[in-house]
């Protein structure tokens, strides 16, 4: 029998300096696996590994010794006393391991909710864990199902369609507003960390060049060598700014920088073109004012707190959409993983019951001593249809989820009852007999 | 049959409009598959019913309020589709659908029958003029739309509350520059309708012009979107003003068409109710 096994820790059971000492660097996970699966009753494994959370996921196949095992196997490769790491670590085993691998695919159990990066991270773990054949049939079927639940996740619910940093937030607006942002122009005053941030994620996002300045020409033109921008004087910044689209300021300055009325000018040279301002300073550079006149949209600090604020709720709401869907999978896919189990009984017991037939018919014909084909004919139909019934009953109990004992016990208890050998070996032959015998199973 | 040809295009145009509001309010992308499947049958059913008519009337079959209406919700939906062809802007649907929907249903409640022809109207002029016209209204009516929907998410911005529209609606460039192509297109579209009329009436009524209401309203709508596109060009009109101007346009279009045939009665009055 085979088990799926989740050990690990996260940013909410561990501390960073342990987080930090447990992670695996990328050129470690070949040799980790390989570690891994040295180990007896382990014949699938993954390792995920990213600076909030190092997961050993892993087929076992006795599952209460899974966990012990990989916890063991955890502390022995970072060299640190087993008993020391169990306070940080989680396990879940079966239905809690499944629901937890498609709610961290997801980004449901992320630090910021929703966050992209995760989903690549599994699935780099994954691409690891093929590349160094730690992977078989169950676990491939396991983290695919996974990736396509956060793929319905991701699509049929909004926890990752907002901003919740302030500077994808102006990100965020600058493409409502300006839609293609590759013919922009930036503009940097004074150099506050936010506005860097905010600088950097619009470069990302493809603007075409950036104007820094500052107080200090020095640090502008240090700013702009950083960015691949140019620097100008503070003085010169009127003058300047009519070339800017999206300006963001954090200057330490105690008074406006930017009036009204310098906003009203400089949009009347640009002819109307749209302006954005993302004033990050307190006290504020630019008069909220100017957010009135046509085509320039001013934002402050608290407006772009407030955006994101709003953004959170709103993915906290649709994180309860999402556990639904995480719900309805996490069955269909338990659904499939049984059948992986049930499926070899049956044939087992199937097996098993037609030796004893095929014996025992041998038998009586040589009593019998029947050579005509009529008698021999009887003999095996009377034999074929006992064999029948009395299997219809069990037969039909595994087959079916709704006794009082789960698939799982069923199995168990008729493996014990007929004494069947234990077919899901690590070797994975359990699906192999299930390919041969599929005949049998149709019939009875 | 060519008359429940057309009349049943107000179905599709329903269900289209219904689809693209779903896809709005939803975000579900099949809503948005469909509904432009809708338009698109409503469309070929539209054209199809045209020429139906067309063979059986022996003239172009845009000479009485059912036919302009008609002509002019297919012309709307058929525009938004090259519209939606060229950017991709599900969302208009749902701004865009509901116009050709209100068009035709208008006409669905009327007797649409094919009367006797004017003598007046059977010109090769006719086709020339109604459709560069009624092509030229339909693309106002999709700068209409996007004027609406800048003014919503201009809101949106500037009052910095980013709720449901704001994610819905594209940007307000787009929407902008939507409006600004649409003049660039609808103008000359009429420009060329207001003389292509001219020349007409000359033979027609032996006058290239005699004030008649149609022709004075005409003159109105094409002096206010020769400004706006003026302004534009020059002034650097855009945005939020160019969007209220996009919208007050397409009223002038209206009442060009709808008011004075309804209203005043004048030269042009093979189309109000009773004619």
């Amino acid at each position: 029998m085979a088990h799926i096994v989740i050990v690990g820790l996260n940013h909410r059971s561990a501390p960073v300096e342990i987080r930090e000492k447990l992670a695996f660097p990328a050129d470690t996970i070949g040799c980790a696996l390989r570690g891994l699966l040295e180990r007896q009753q382990i014949s699938e494994g993954v390792i995920l590994s990213t600076c909030n959370r190092v997961e050993v996921c892993a087929l076992a196949t006795v599952a209460y010794q899974g966990a012990a095992i990989i916890q063991d196997f955890l502390a022995g490769f970072h060299g640190i006393p087993s008993g020391e790491l169990g306070r940080y670590l989680y396990h879940y085993e079966g239905e809690e391991a499944v629901r937890h691998l498609f709610r961290v695919s997801s980004s449901l159990d992320s630090m910021v909710l929703g966050e992209p990066q995760i989903l690549g991270q599994v699935k780099d773990a994954y691409g690891y864990a093929a590349e160094f054949r730690a992977i078989g049939p169950i676990l491939d079927k396991f983290f695919n199902k996974a990736f396509s639940v956060a793929k319905r996740v991701r699509t049929e619910t909004k926890v990752a369609s907002s901003a919740v940093s302030v500077s994808y937030a102006a990100v965020e607006l600058a493409r409502k507003i300006f839609g293609d942002l590759k013919d922009k122009t930036v503009m940097l005053i004074g150099a506050g960390e936010m506005c860097e941030l905010a600088a950097r994620h619009l470069l990302n996002a493809g603007v075409k060049g950036i104007v820094v300045t500052n107080r200090t020409f020095e640090r502008a033109v240090k700013l702009a060598d950083e960015f691949g921008g140019t620097a100008v004087r503070f003085d010169e910044l009127l003058g300047h700014l009519k070339r800017a689209d999206i300006i963001l300021s954090s200057t330490g300055a105690p008074h406006f920088i930017l009036k009204r009325s310098d906003v009203d000018e400089v949009i009347r040279i640009r002819k109307n073109r749209p302006m954005f301002f993302i004033d990050m300073a307190v006290p504020r550079d630019i008069d909220p004012d100017a957010n009135q006149i046509d085509n320039v949209y001013v934002y402050d600090i608290d407006d772009l707190n407030n955006v994101i604020e709003t953004n959170l709720e709103e993915r906290q709401r649709e994180a309860a959409l999402a556990e639904e869907i995480v719900v309805a999978e996490v069955k269909g896919f338990l659904r499939w993983l049984e059948l992986q189990q049930t499926t070899p009984t049956i044939v087992t017991l199937r097996r098993k019951f037609e030796e004893v037939k095929d014996a025992e018919v041998a038998k009586a014909l040589a009593a019998l001593g029947a050579e005509d084909p009529k008698t021999r004919k009887v003999v095996e139909a009377l034999a074929s249809s006992i064999l029948n019934k009395v299997l219809h009953a069990p037969v039909t109990a595994l087959k079916k989820d709704s006794g009082q004992l789960s698939p799982m016990e069923l199995v168990a208890v008729v493996r014990e009852l007929f004494d069947l050998p234990d077919p899901a070996g690590p070797d994975g032959s359990a699906n192999g007999a299930t390919k041969e015998e599929g005949g049998n199973i149709a019939k009875g | 049959m060519h008359v429940s040809l057309l009349k049943i295009t107000t179905f599709f145009y329903l269900i289209g409009a219904v689809l693209y509001l779903y896809y709005v309010v939803t975000l579900h992308e099949k809503g948005a598959r469909l509904g432009r499947m809708f338009l698109l049958i409503g469309v070929i059913l539209h054209a199809i019913g045209f020429v139906w008519r067309y063979v059986t009337a022996g003239y172009t079959p845009i000479t009485n309020l059912f036919e302009s209406l008609q002509f002019f919700a297919f012309a709307i939906a058929g525009v938004f589709l090259v519209v939606e062809l060229r950017y991709g802007l599900r969302v208009l649907g749902a701004f865009v659908a509901p116009l050709a929907f209100v068009f035709s249903v208008f006409a669905a409640f009327m007797e649409g029958e094919i009367g006797q022809l004017a003598p007046a109207l059977n010109s090769y002029w006719l086709p020339v003029h109604v459709i560069l016209l009624f092509i030229g209204d339909a693309v106002f009516a999709v700068a209409f739309a996007a004027g609406i929907m800048y003014l919503l998410q201009e809101k949106e911005v500037k009052r910095k509350r980013l709720g449901a529209l704001f994610k819905r609606l594209p940007s307000l460039d787009v929407l902008d520059d939507i409006n600004y192509k649409c003049l660039t297109v609808g103008f000359p579209l009429l420009t060329l309708g207001i003389i292509t009329g001219s020349i007409w009436a000359e033979y027609a009524w032996g006058s290239y012009w005699s004030w008649d209401p149609k022709e004075t309203w005409s003159l109105i709508t094409w002096l206010f979107y020769a400004a706006l596109l003026h302004g534009r060009l020059t002034v650097g009109w855009r945005g939020r003003k160019a969007a209220i101007l996009a919208i007050v346009g397409f009223c002038a279009v209206l009442f060009t068409f709808l008011g004075v045939n309804l209203l005043l009665p004048g030269l042009h009055t093979y189309s109000s109710l009773s004619g």
